[in-house]
């Protein structure tokens, strides 16, 4: 539906986006995830009508969007402050884009009472937005953006500025009323957590261009190269030499999975894959520290003369910090990076 | 507070009211009839509707004329706009003499337009409409343009993605988010050209008279006290209604706005329309600012080898006892005497009405503070003559007098630039250098001084150009033996003859020089990078 074709834009200095190429389907929910300053925003952005495209062209239902203005493109934005317009009170801010479409009074004020009651904010419709608390503010701006029926729907951290547990119960919502109203989708953040919860397709940007593309599991399992592994929060990360089912790293040979590509490369090994076993056996470490995470406790190891390990293991098998312990990996939990999601 | 208050009462209330008091007083009564019987006066009636149609019609047409600008400034990007900018801020600090006379060399008899096509707008109402145009732009493009920078271009952006097109965006959301600003700006130039002196005086001719000129007039060439009192009073409780919306405007436009880093939101000019719009901008500020005062300046060096400047230094013991560039040390010296009594009072006040929890009383103090801009300066000046002339305040021989004057107009602008930078520091870094250890002076000092210094010193740039260019009150009480430079200039432009004319147009070229170097100066604090800590 929304195609991205060697979409280029350069700021004074630097290269926003570099090539991009993207596709979202009817009715998918894809988020671009990476960190600030990636080229997200500008992203949605060039979509929107509102950044030129120095080179690459952007189709929407197959039609050429170059030259058509923002307001024609029928396409919607969430930007990430919301952008409320503070001298309307809320009916007036998600009225506006009817307006903007020529709906008649009727109908604005039909449809403005049914996106707020969608948004569970029923009769929220005189309140002045200052008066609105962040959520709510939200839950305006998504009703805004809804109320004239774009084409595609982009959001910018869309939930951003939020406290975390509120961000979790959006985010679920969020999902909900995308399914229901069957809304394609573009999203942009720059937290995994949220990536991961809100999509079915998640693109991973760096410096301006993808990185890695696939679902949520398979980017989760599946890291496409060390930037996109460490950016999902993953340390054990090194450099290795792939051989047949062995990997020499580091840390010594480790195990690998059958199917890993072969040769000079990188290679992950998840936290819940380094198992703690008696000082006497495996690779021989002290116990930096440790963090109680809730379902499990990261304990960070040292190694002599190698990098640092994170290990997941549950809480009442920690070792004290001081201690020292002995480290086997388990070859499920092993990941050559480049491989088979990569697109 | 207490100083302020005091200084205010004896300096600006007090000889306001004795000069009001003397014009309705006889023999001990109040003659309030005589309100009636001024006011009923086909002249004075005259000079009411003329000063107001005048000060509508200018405002019009600064507003059109100058919102164009606002946006160029505060939207696109372009070399030289910082240097632009001063250059525009030039005309508001120049005193109203120098405007006056800058009109007369463009439009004025032998003037360019006279020489080139025979034109002559002086005696015209055209002339003291274009001289107000030129005086106020700045006040339109800082003040909507300063707000208009800082708003938040997503706003648009958000507007055109719900599918409004940019002209839609921008009269559905850009505009009513300037509407305050552009009401204050309008109030202002309103209110300045309501009370417009020293151009109307110098452009105007016989015809056309504003309140202001009509007081001078009734007060030092006809002595009529009580016509020049009642007109005071009219013109008092004009401004005072002015200011009171202005504050009211003020208050309403602080609410609800989004703000952003005025430095983020300009961008280089995109597509033929802005270009277009850009050219269309530096083509007006090159032929209404610009042009006047480089006229000016070219006819100040129409005599060979500088004939005109070396005139000013000789004594003709006709017009001035000294010679006339001696004008240049007199007024350096009292500007820098009324700057350092209006950064005093001024500061004093911004801080008490910076206070937290700073109650009616002293917010309603607020709104007085501005009055002496809009009050007669000349009745201030003739105030001054016959109010602080005898014990314990006899100051008529001191040249205090006129600094004191000066102050008065200058601490109002004082006011107005460190009061919201006072009102912006957050409450909580105060707090927090507490928690740190800092007593009360030492939280002043580290945290309120460093934040404050920079508006501090604008102010204080402000107020010497201000003082420098006031006429209305100075050429009162300005003794003839010591005239500043507007008083000298306004002497030689009221004497015939071709060297009189060139010295006056000389002397303006230096006060424009010393005004503009001051200015630029705090155009150059003034763009240093914000502070943080500012929310």
């Amino acid at each position: 539906m929304l195609r991205l074709d060697g979409a280029s834009v350069r700021f004074a200095g630097h290269t926003a986006l570099d090539g991009v190429e993207l596709d979202v389907a009817e009715r998918e929910i894809v988020c671009v995830l990476g960190p600030s300053g990636g080229g997200k925003s500008t992203l949605l952005r060039t979509v929107a009508g509102l950044q030129p495209l120095d080179s690459g062209r952007v189709f929407l239902d197959g039609r050429d969007l170059g030259g058509v203005p923002a307001h024609r493109r029928g396409v919607g934005l969430m930007f990430q402050d919301h952008q409320l317009f503070p001298q309307r009170d809320v009916g007036g801010n998600v009225a506006f884009g009817l307006r903007m479409h020529g709906a008649s009074r009727q109908e604005q004020e039909r449809r403005v009472r049914e996106l707020l009651d969608l948004v569970g904010l029923p009769g929220a419709e005189r309140r002045a937005v200052a008066s609105l608390s962040g959520g709510e503010q939200q839950r305006v701006a998504l009703a805004r953006a809804l109320a004239p029926r774009p084409r595609l729907l982009m959001l910018d951290e869309p939930l951003g500025q939020l406290d975390r547990s509120l961000r979790e119960r959006l985010v679920v919502e969020l999902r909900g009323v995308f399914r229901t109203l069957g809304t394609t989708v573009l999203a942009v953040t720059h937290d995994q957590g949220e990536a991961f919860a809100l999509a079915d397709r998640v693109v991973v940007m760096r410096e301006g261009r993808i990185a890695q593309s696939g679902t949520p599991l398979e980017v989760w399992q599946r890291p496409a190269d060390e930037f996109v592994a460490r950016f999902l929060g993953f340390d054990n990360v090194v450099e290795t030499t792939v051989t047949g089912q062995s990997a020499d790293t580091p840390w010594g040979k480790l195990p690998v999975p059958e199917d890993s590509p072969q040769g000079p490369g990188t290679l992950l090994v998840r936290p819940a894959g380094v198992r703690l076993v008696d000082a006497a056996e495996g690779l021989r470490c002290t116990v930096a520290a440790r963090t109680f995470r809730g379902t499990h406790v990261a304990v960070r190891l040292q190694p002599e003369g190698a990098p640092g390990l994170e290990a997941a293991c549950a809480l009442r098998e920690a070792p004290e910090p001081g201690g020292t312990v002995g480290v086997v990996f388990d070859a499920a939990d092993v990941v050559v990076l480049g491989g088979a999601s990569r697109t | 507070m207490a100083l302020p208050v005091a200084f205010f009462a004896v300096f600006f209330a007090y000889p306001v009211a004795a000069i009001v008091a003397r014009g309705l007083r006889i023999d001990g009564a109040w003659h309030l009839g005589r309100i009636t019987e001024v006011l009923a006066e086909p002249g004075v009636g005259q000079v009411l509707w003329f000063t107001t149609w005048q000060a509508l019609a200018s405002t019009a047409l600064t507003l059109l004329v100058a919102l164009p600008g606002a946006y160029v400034f505060a939207r696109l990007d372009f070399p030289g706009k910082r240097m632009l900018r001063a250059v525009v801020t030039v005309p508001f600090v120049l005193p109203t003499v120098v405007v006056g006379t800058a009109f007369l060399a463009l439009v004025g008899r032998g003037g360019l337009l006279d020489d080139l096509w025979g034109v002559r707008l002086d005696g015209t109402v055209w002339a003291v409409l274009l001289a107000h145009v030129f005086f106020n732009y700045a006040v339109v493009v800082r003040t909507v343009g300063g707000l208009w920078a800082q708003l938040d271009p997503r706003q648009e952006e958000a507007a055109r993605m719900l599918g409004a097109s940019r002209l839609t965006a921008w009269r559905t959301v850009t505009l009513p988010a300037l509407g305050p600003a552009v009401a204050a700006a309008a109030l202002m130039v309103f209110l300045f050209t309501f009370t417009s002196f020293g151009v109307v005086q110098i452009l105007g001719g016989p015809g056309f008279s504003t309140i202001e000129v009509e007081i001078y007039r009734q007060t030092s060439q006809i002595f009529d006290l009580s016509t020049a009192a009642v007109l005071t009073l009219v013109q008092f409780a004009a401004v005072g209604a002015i200011l009171g919306v202005h504050a009211w405007t003020v208050r309403r436009g602080e609410s609800t706005l989004r703000l952003v880093d005025a430095a983020r939101t300009a961008r280089t000019p995109r597509g033929a329309g802005q270009r277009a719009l850009l050219g269309a901008v530096l083509a007006t500020i090159a032929v209404l600012l610009v042009l006047p005062l480089a006229v000016l300046v070219a006819r100040s060096f129409d005599a060979p080898g500088f004939g005109y400047y070396t005139a000013l230094t000789r004594t003709d013991g006709g017009t001035f006892l000294v010679a006339p560039i001696e004008a240049v040390g007199n007024s350096l010296r009292y500007a820098v005497a009324a700057t350092l009594i209006a950064v005093l009072i001024g500061s004093l006040a911004a801080a008490a009405l910076a206070r937290k929890g700073a109650g009616r009383l002293v917010r309603g103090f607020d709104a007085l503070l501005m009055l002496p801009l809009g009050v007669s300066a000349v009745t201030v000046g003739f105030g001054f003559l016959i109010t602080l002339d005898e014990p314990p305040l006899d100051l008529r021989a001191s040249w205090i007098l006129v600094p004191l004057a000066q102050a008065l107009v200058g601490a109002p602008f004082v006011v107005r630039t460190m009061l919201p930078v006072l009102r912006a520091v957050d409450e909580r870094l105060r707090e927090a250098a507490a928690v740190l250890g800092a007593s009360p002076w030492r939280v002043w000092r580290e945290v309120d001084l460093p934040i404050v210094r920079r508006a501090l010193l604008i102010a204080a740039g402000f107020a010497f150009a201000v003082s420098l260019g006031e006429f209305g009150a100075t050429v009162f009480i300005a003794r003839p033996d010591n005239p500043t430079l507007p008083v000298a200039v306004a002497r030689l432009l009221g004497r015939p003859g071709d060297l009189n004319y060139g010295q006056a147009m000389a002397l303006s070229t230096i006060l424009m020089v010393v005004c503009a170097v001051a200015l630029l100066v705090l155009e150059r604090l003034r763009t240093e990078p914000t502070e943080r800590g500012v929310v």
